[in-house]
């Protein structure tokens, strides 16, 4: 039987089309925080909410574990996560960091004072653009980093009780 | 009066020409970025909260001085290489970086060889 170069050439343009569209399709294309987890964070400098002098990365204390917690007042799923937070902040062996995101003063302020405040520190990222350096797209977002500033895990969306665990079992394994 | 029109309209010309040039480089950048929160929108049409501030970190970048690439580089190490629409050229990807020109070598060698068939 006589196979034409034709159809060999067709056979093989298929296959090539197949394995394009395999390798396409297989690309991860969500979110992922694969990207920063393991890695240290950025240099940032990004001011108080309670006043305007400026907190840096070299102001972090180098003996705990820091949880970085990007929230918004206007954030309903901040708002369920707060308990969690609050819980959290009963840690000592934890510094818990609020970045506020694209709010008001006002606003975050009434947010804490209803809810309690669970922030060591709490800083305003009025324009969203320092959350940018640690791959923040919307609110919640929440960073574990450890005393040397490495990300050890990156949480999307509010903090749940399986977090809360979580987040246990990094401070005390270690 | 015709020179005086003529002048006029290349100083309109040029000051055009001067005003693409600034904003080409941020606008560039913003086509070449997706955004995450859309449906296949790039950052340059969206006006969501996410481009709003991809596009302050952009413009913040090239004001310090940062090019093209490193902008691209940053934004990839945050939130990975979807971000960027056009992918950078690594061995992973260098496949469908080079399969176009493969069928455009073999889809020209098939024509050739069937106008060929028929001129005999």
């Amino acid at each position: 039987m006589k196979i034409s170069f034709l159809k060999i050439i067709s056979f093989f343009l298929v296959i090539f089309t197949i394995v394009v569209f395999f390798i396409a399709l297989s690309i991860d294309k969500r979110y992922s925080t694969e990207n920063i987890v393991g890695k240290k964070i950025d240099n940032f400098k990004i001011k108080f909410l309670s006043h305007d002098q400026i907190f840096e990365n070299k102001d972090l204390s180098n003996d705990k574990y820091h949880l970085i917690n990007v929230w918004a007042s206007w954030c309903l799923p901040c708002k369920k996560e707060h308990p969690i937070l609050m819980k959290l902040s009963k840690d000592d062996n934890l510094n818990l960091i609020g970045i506020n995101f694209k709010d008001k003063k006002k606003n975050a302020n009434n947010f804490l004072k209803n809810l309690g405040n669970p922030y060591n520190i709490i800083l305003s990222d009025t324009d969203g653009s320092s959350s940018i350096s640690f791959g923040v797209f919307g609110v919640p977002e929440t960073i574990l980093i450890n005393s040397n500033q490495i990300v050890i895990k990156k949480f999307i969306g509010p903090l749940d009780t399986k977090d809360y665990k979580n987040i246990l079992n990094v401070i005390y394994e270690n | 009066m015709k020179t005086k029109f003529l002048i006029i309209i290349l100083l309109m010309l040029n000051i055009k020409l001067s005003a693409n040039e600034n904003i080409g480089i941020d606008t560039k950048i913003f086509k070449n970025l997706r955004c995450l929160v859309c449906q296949g929108q790039t950052i340059a049409e969206s006006n969501s909260d996410f481009a709003q501030t991809i596009k302050i970190v952009v413009r913040d970048k090239i004001s310090r001085g940062s090019n093209e690439k490193e902008i691209y580089e940053f934004l990839s190490e945050k939130y990975g290489e979807w971000i960027v629409y056009k992918p950078k050229f690594n061995y992973i990807n260098s496949f469908l970086w080079i399969s176009p020109y493969i069928v455009l070598i073999l889809g020209g060698y098939l024509i050739f060889k069937y106008f060929r068939k028929r001129r005999q």
